[in-house]
C-alpha cells in the first residue's frame, strides 16, 4: 500500500532502527572527546623560540596578537662594539577576536607559535580572553607531537629533492617544464609512515644549535637555549634541512 | 470494621499506583524518545542514567511561583488542574489487573471508564477557558473540537469489543476474551488507539497543544505545581488509556504462565501499550487541525461502524 500509511511505517521503522544504533551523543565533561589530529584548540607559544620578527602580529587578519619587546644590548669581551637582542616583554593572543585560521603558526619562522587541541579555556568576561604569554606557553605541554603523514602523502621537497626539476636561471614559474614522475612509493615505505629522527643523518644536533647562533660564550650563557631540555615533543617540527641561523640582530 | 479497612487499603494501592506508573511512563518516554533520537536522555539526576529525573523535575515544579494572570477567572483557573488530574485517578480504580485484583469491580465498568477519562479532558478546556488569554482560548476550543471527533470512534470500539463479549464489566470481558479475537477486533482497536492517542492530545495529534504555534495552548498560562499536575495527567491518561486496551484488546491477565502471575501480564501488555504510544510520538508529525477532524469522521467512525456490523454479524451467528 502506497501512500499515507508507507510514510507512517518509514517513521516507525526509522525511530526503531535508532533506537537500536549506539547514541552519538558525547557526554562531553565526563568523558573527554577525541579530537581529531591538527585540532585547532588554541594556539601555544613557546616563547624561547619567539625572536619578536612580528611577522605574527602582522599577519593576523583580526590583529588580536599583541607583542611588546625591547632591545638588550650586550657588552661582549673582546668584540668590536656591543651586541643588541630583542627581549620579548608580552605576547599575548585575544581569542575573542581570533578566527583560529592558524596564520600566524604557518608564517612563524622560528617555530615558536603551534596548535593545541586544548579548548577548555571559556571565560565569563570577553575581556579575559585575552591570553599573556605565560597561559600561552603553559599550553605549550598539551600541543602532541607532529603527526606522521598521510599514508601516500608526497614527501617532502626538503626531504626528496631529486622529484624537483633544475631550476633554470631566469626561468619564470610559467616556463617550468612538468615534473618528471616521482620515484614509486613503495620504495621508500618508512618515510612515508614517518621517518623518525634517527634516519635523518643530514639533521644536525640540536645541542650545538646555540652555540653557532651566538658565538660569543657570554652570551651564550645570558640567551635561553633556543631548546632547553624542557621542551616538549612538538620541537621537532623544525624541517630536517638546517635551517640557516637568523641573521645576527645588529644594528648596521 | 475490616471493610473499612479494606476500602482504605484498595484506595491507597490506586493511589499508589497512580502516582507510579505515570512517572514510570515518563521516565521510559524521555529515555525511549531519546535513544530512537539517538541521543542519551536524562544522565545524571539520581546517578543511574537519570532515574530521578522526573522526582526531581517535580521539585523544581513545586518551588515555582503559584501565580494566576490577572485576566483569568480565579476558582476555575486553579480548579482546572484537578479536573484535568482526578478523573484518571477515579479511571484507574475500576481497571482490573488480574481476578479480584481491582480497586472496585463496577459492573458497567467500561462505561465508566470511558466517562471518566472524557471528563479529564474538560479540565484542559476549562483551564483554557479560565486563563483569559487567546492561545488558551484556541487551544481549548481545539481541544473541545477533537474531544467531540474522538470520543465517537473511542466508544464506538470499545462497543464492539463489549458486544462480542456480552459484558460492560472489564473483568468480564478478559474472561470473555479469546486470542482470535486480535484478529476479529484488530480494526476496533487500531480505532480505540488512535482516538486513545486523540483523546489524551499525545503527538501526532497534539493540535491543541502545538507548541510552535499555540505555545501549548491551554497550559501556557500555568507554571508550578499546577501545570506539573497537567503533565501528571496527561501520562496518567497514557496509563489508564494503554490498561484499558490491554483489558479490552490484549486479553488482559490472560497469557501462558500461571494464573497467579495475571496481573504481571496486564502490567507487562499495558507498558507495552505506553511504549507504543511513545513511539508514536517519536515517529510521526503533527497532523493539522482539518486533518485530524477528517481523519475522526471520515475514516475512524465508517471504521468503527464497519466493525461494529462485523462484530455483530459474527455474535449473532456463533
Amino acid at each position: 500500500m502506497k501512500g499515507p500509511l508507507s510514510g507512517l511505517a518509514r517513521g516507525l521503522a526509522v525511530t526503531l532502527a535508532t533506537l537500536g544504533r549506539p547514541v552519538v551523543t558525547a557526554e562531553y565533561p565526563d568523558v573527554t572527546p577525541t579530537l581529531a589530529p591538527r585540532s585547532r584548540g588554541v594556539i601555544a607559544l613557546l616563547e624561547e623560540n619567539c625572536t619578536v620578527c612580528m611577522l605574527c602580529a602582522r599577519e593576523c587578519p583580526d590583529w588580536c596578537i599583541y607583542i611588546d619587546s625591547h632591545k638588550e644590548t650586550l657588552e661582549v669581551e673582546g668584540a668590536a662594539r656591543a651586541r643588541q637582542r630583542n627581549v620579548l616583554d608580552r605576547f599575548a593572543i585575544d581569542f575573542s577576536l581570533c578566527m583560529y585560521c592558524g596564520i600566524c603558526v604557518e608564517v612563524c619562522p622560528f617555530d615558536a607559535l603551534f596548535w593545541s587541541p586544548q579548548f577548555e579555556y571559556s571565560e565569563t568576561d570577553i575581556a579575559n580572553m585575552t591570553h599573556e604569554k605565560e597561559r600561552l606557553r603553559e599550553w605549550m605541554w598539551s600541543v602532541p607531537p607532529p603527526p606522521a603523514l598521510d599514508p601516500g602523502a608526497p614527501v617532502a621537497k626538503e626531504v626528496d629533492p631529486s622529484g624537483r626539476p633544475a631550476r633554470t636561471a631566469g626561468a619564470t614559474r610559467a616556463e617550468r617544464p612538468e615534473r618528471p614522475e616521482r620515484p614509486e612509493r613503495p620504495e621508500r615505505p618508512e618515510r612515508a609512515a614517518g621517518a623518525t629522527r634517527a634516519e635523518r643523518p643530514e639533521r644536525p644536533d640540536r645541542a650545538d644549535r646555540p652555540a653557532r647562533r651566538t658565538p660569543s660564550p657570554t652570551t651564550a650563557a645570558t640567551t635561553p637555549p633556543t631548546t632547553p631540555p624542557t621542551t616538549p615533543p612538538p620541537t621537532p617540527t623544525t624541517p630536517p634541512t638546517p635551517t640557516p641561523a637568523p641573521p645576527p640582530q645588529d644594528e648596521p | 470494621m475490616p471493610e473499612a479497612l479494606e476500602v482504605v487499603l484498595r484506595a491507597v494501592a490506586v493511589l499508589a499506583a497512580f502516582l507510579v506508573l505515570p512517572l514510570l511512563v515518563g521516565q521510559t518516554e524521555h529515555k525511549v524518545m531519546a535513544h530512537m533520537q539517538g541521543r542519551l536522555g536524562p544522565m545524571y539526576a539520581g546517578g543511574f542514567h537519570g532515574w530521578a529525573q522526573l522526582v526531581a523535575d517535580g521539585v523544581k515544579f513545586a518551588q515555582k511561583e503559584d501565580s494566576v494572570p490577572a485576566a483569568a477567572d480565579r476558582t476555575l483557573f486553579r480548579l482546572a488542574p484537578g479536573i484535568a488530574l482526578v478523573p484518571y485517578l477515579v479511571a484507574m480504580s475500576a481497571i482490573p489487573l488480574a481476578p479480584g485484583v481491582v480497586a472496585a469491580d463496577v459492573d458497567a465498568g467500561l462505561l465508566f471508564v470511558l466517562a471518566a477519562s472524557a471528563v479529564a479532558v474538560l479540565g484542559i478546556l476549562v483551564g483554557g477557558w479560565a486563563s483569559g488569554n487567546k492561545y488558551s482560548l484556541l487551544g481549548g476550543m481545539r481541544t473541545a473540537a477533537q474531544l467531540l471527533a474522538y470520543e465517537l470512534p473511542l466508544v464506538l470500539a470499545a462497543t464492539s469489543v463489549a458486544m462480542a463479549a456480552g459484558t460492560l464489566r472489564l473483568s468480564g470481558i478478559v474472561e470473555a476474551w479469546q486470542p482470535w479475537w486480535l484478529l476479529w477486533q484488530a480494526p476496533a482497536a487500531v480505532v480505540f488507539l488512535v482516538s486513545a492517542v486523540a483523546e489524551l492530545q499525545r503527538p501526532p495529534f497534539d493540535m491543541p497543544i502545538a507548541d510552535a504555534e499555540l505555545v501549548l495552548g491551554a497550559y501556557t498560562e500555568y507554571g508550578g505545581l499546577r501545570f506539573a499536575l497537567f503533565l501528571l495527567a496527561e501520562y496518567a491518561g497514557i496509563v489508564v488509556m494503554s490498561g484499558l486496551f490491554a483489558v479490552l484488546f490484549l486479553g488482559g491477565w490472560s497469557g501462558p504462565f500461571p494464573e497467579a502471575l495475571g496481573w504481571l501480564w496486564t502490567l507487562a501488555k499495558t507498558g507495552l501499550v505506553a511504549v507504543l504510544v511513545i513511539w508514536i510520538r517519536v515517529a510521526w508529525p503533527r497532523m493539522r487541525e482539518d486533518q485530524l477532524q477528517a481523519l475522526a469522521w471520515k475514516v475512524l467512525v465508517p471504521l468503527a461502524l464497519a466493525q461494529l456490523v462485523l462484530t455483530a454479524a459474527l455474535v449473532v451467528a456463533l
